[in-house]
């Protein structure tokens, strides 16, 4: 499973003249946006995974994990588990919304670029990684933080890093004759995690999510070429622990106090991805003779979609549709998508999102072939 | 060197070099081809895989459309190619037929699928 994700959601709390907008632009990022006259960015969060292996104590954390991954390595050959398979079909690692499965695999890196409108307009570049553990058959645990970069015209870059997030997923129904597979999963956006001074969110949130993937291998033979199409979707409901911020203005020069009031609706985080397999063609359906590398293509495209839905805000869906492609090999993939907007709240200028995803299972099979705990 | 970058070249270095590593085995292309239509009844289904293979754990079967199976059961990974896997067939008549492979790698990665290919009278 990837984690990596694009959310865009609107809180669209009003304070004053300002409208506050709120851009997830991956696991545990957040961006928010204040504006007048549209959106711009006015925070940038911070991380701490990263910080464990590069902060003071690099070099004894560093030695530690060197240590650790030794002693792993000397385990014996593993019985293997299959990552991304349900029946015959093979589902990447989606980009931008998360997938169903549970299995051992690193994003990295993920990055993204984006132009914020506004006055005047923010360009934002984050890269980011997820690292997915298989703990037992069926169940993972991912743990993923970025670092964003926004640029101002004429201004120094801001920069820090986001709010880590955990999330564990378990698979709990698999069918592999008609290649479907379904899981549920929980989302810990680590509030405080941050760097807060840059904008990252103070409290925590929340996100039971609902996922599921659908091949279409079973449809009748008098459709070949529908047969390589395949579906994932996550539906999740996005709780943040805090209900609302409060900050109070004092005007410097008549003491007086202004109080503004932030709301943190629950969102619905709802995504789709609509996938073609050139690889299930080739080695499924029928040979066209592809060579490589377009026999290993994977077109597809992703929606990712936010919904508020209380708290004075409903129903302002925000969100992007991303078309792009994959490439799988054997080892990793690597994957690029467009990032466009569906409507002014969410943004108005087109970006983009590329990804280098392994398969930890298939390229250190000693380590990662079989789920860290149980059989 | 900044060390996060530091960090990053070593995580990279660690994958691009992992030792033993294999993957999972998929079709590379088979013969009759994937899908396809031939003049003439081909004497053995092979399938060339991306990986090499596990012998004692794979399965080829060609099944034709009433469902009976149809090989002469004698699947065997090819002795001076470990990632080809073929079964012979007997004399086919002009019809349709499945072929249901399960592929086990040598790291026991393992991998199903299936395909049709059609003999023309």
């Amino acid at each position: 499973m990837s984690l990596v994700r694009l959310r865009f959601h609107l809180l669209a709390a009003w304070s004053g003249n300002f409208r506050k907008i709120r851009a997830k632009l991956s696991l545990g990022r957040s961006l928010n946006l204040s504006t007048r006259e549209g959106l711009r960015v006015c925070r940038v969060p911070s991380h701490r995974f990263l910080d464990f292996f590069v902060n003071r104590k690099t070099s004894s954390h560093l030695r530690l994990a060197s240590l650790a991954c030794q002693l792993l390595s000397f385990a014996a050959p593993l019985t293997a588990s299959a990552h991304g398979f349900a029946g015959d079909r093979f589902f990447p690692a989606t980009i931008s919304t998360d997938d169903p499965f549970a299995a051992s695999e690193l994003s990295l890196p993920t990055f993204s670029e984006i132009r914020q409108p506004g006055q005047p307009p923010v360009k934002v570049f984050d890269v980011s990684t997820d690292l997915s553990l298989l703990l037992f058959p069926r169940t993972a645990l991912t743990i993923g933080d970025g670092y964003s970069i926004q640029k101002v015209a004429n201004q120094s870059a801001q920069t820090g890093f986001d709010n880590a997030a955990l999330n564990i997923l378990y698979e709990f129904f698999e069918n592999d004759k008609h290649e479907a597979i379904t899981s549920i999963g929980l989302t810990w956006d680590i509030g405080g995690s941050g760097r807060h001074s840059l904008g990252n969110d103070s409290f925590s949130t929340f996100t039971p999510t609902f996922y599921f993937g659908k091949g279409f291998g079973d449809l009748p033979d008098n459709l070949p070429f529908l047969r390589p199409f395949a579906i994932t979707g996550t539906l999740g409901l996005s709780i943040p622990t805090r209900v609302r911020n409060e900050s109070i203005a004092v005007d410097p020069v008549t003491a007086q106090k202004t109080v503004s009031v932030d709301h943190n609706p629950d969102t619905l985080e709802w995504g789709l991805a609509l996938e073609y397999s050139l690889i299930y063609l080739q080695q499924h359906v029928k040979d066209i003779g592809l060579k490589a590398p377009f026999d290993h293509l994977i077109p597809l495209v992703e929606f990712a979609m936010s919904t508020p839905l209380n708290r004075g805000i409903n129903k302002l869906t925000t969100g992007t549709i991303n078309p792009g492609v994959i490439w799988s090999g054997q080892y990793f993939q690597v994957g690029v998508e467009a990032i466009i907007p569906i409507n002014s709240h969410t943004g108005r200028n087109v970006g983009v999102i590329a990804q280098v995803h392994f398969y930890l299972d298939d390229l250190l099979p000693k380590i990662f072939s079989k789920p860290l705990f149980g059989p | 060197m900044n060390p996060y970058f530091r960090l990053f070249l070593a995580i990279i270095g660690l994958l691009v070099t992992a030792q033993g590593s294999w993957a999972h085995a998929f079709l590379d292309h088979a013969e009759p081809a994937v899908g396809s239509a031939v003049h003439g009844a081909p004497t053995a289904v092979k399938i060339w895989f991306t990986e090499k293979l596990e012998p004692a754990l794979c399965k080829l079967q060609v099944f034709e459309e009433s469902g009976k199976e149809i090989d002469k059961g004698d699947q065997a990974v090819d002795s001076g190619n470990s990632a080809l896997l073929m079964v012979s067939l007997p004399s086919l008549k002009p019809g349709k037929y499945k072929v249901v492979w399960r592929a086990v790698s040598v790291d026991t990665h393992v991998t199903n699928g299936d395909f049709k290919f059609e003999v023309l009278p």
